[in-house]
């Protein structure tokens, strides 16, 4: 199989499509046969990355786009989640477990935190024209530790 | 989502995907459910909710906010292994705690 492969996509920043975009990462990286639990992991992260796009980026206006692409380099899986919206002032702080600046919506300030527990690695540069999310996973790592083992 | 009123127990069982965009029917049905009927303990059920993110948890801690208001309990049952580490790294079973 080849090592590499990846696609990109473009969709409106609405929140009908959230689970469209985790459910289309989670469809690619199948075939890398990765565990449930990793794929759930991945499709978190996608989530909370996608949310945020749409709730903050965009504050829930309907005429934003959001680019999501997927690189597969061999067992590594690189996830971008790109959008042109307010962007991040702090992004140090923006990653603190339990800091919104929507607590009158019910956020509860966990979207950074989740995608750090769940992901190897999570980047994030943001400026005024805008917010990247690079979201990195190594999938296979439970068969090659049972192949480790044997 | 459905529910069961099994003594004064009030039994909630989501159902699906709680993300945002669910969160915008499920939210005013638990407040529906929660202004309506008379019950002295509340038990959310997450045996069939296959999907959750951090949105869940602002879900149930501003339902927590009103049930704390009438001095209601509320606990938390059964969720998958990754509900179960969202609620874990929140700290949300300080509060509502996972019951059997
Ligand atoms: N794409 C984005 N554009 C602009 N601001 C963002 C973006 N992503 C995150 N933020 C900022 O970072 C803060 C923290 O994000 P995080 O996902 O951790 O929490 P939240 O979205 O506020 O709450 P939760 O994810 O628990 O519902 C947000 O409140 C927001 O101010
Ligand atoms: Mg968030």
């Amino acid at each position: 199989m080849k090592r590499i492969n990846k696609f990109k996509m473009e969709f409106d920043a609405i929140s009908q499509n959230e689970s469209f975009a985790r459910g289309v990462v989670g469809a690619f990286l199948a075939r890398l046969n990765p565990s449930i639990d990793e794929i759930n992991d991945v499709k978190t992260a996608v989530s909370e990355a996608v949310t945020n796009a749409i709730v903050h980026g965009y504050e829930g206006r309907e005429n934003g786009i959001i680019t999501l692409s997927v690189l597969i380099d061999g067992m590594l899986a690189t996830i971008t989640i790109e959008d042109k919206g307010e962007g991040i002032p702090d992004i140090e702080k923006a990653k603190e477990p339990f800091y919104t600046t929507k607590p009158e919506e019910e956020r509860s300030g966990m979207g950074f935190t989740v995608m750090e527990s769940f992901m190897d690695s999570v980047e994030v540069r943001s400026g005024k024209k805008g917010t990247v999310v690079i979201l990195k996973k190594e999938l296979g790592k439970c068969f090659h530790m049972r192949r480790l083992s044997l | 989502m459905f529910h069961k009123k099994v003594k004064d127990v009030l039994e909630i069982y989501l159902v699906g995907e709680l993300d945002e965009h669910a969160s915008h029917y499920i939210r005013p049905k638990l407040d529906a459910l929660i202004e309506s009927e008379s019950f002295s303990k509340m038990v959310i059920d997450f045996r069939e909710l296959f999907f959750m993110d951090s949105t869940g948890v602002g879900v149930l801690i501003g339902r927590y906010k009103k049930l704390s208001q009438r001095q209601i309990p509320l606990f938390l049952k059964n969720p998958s292994a990754q509900i179960d580490r969202i609620f874990r790294m929140s700290g949300l079973y300080k509060i509502m705690p996972l019951t059997v």
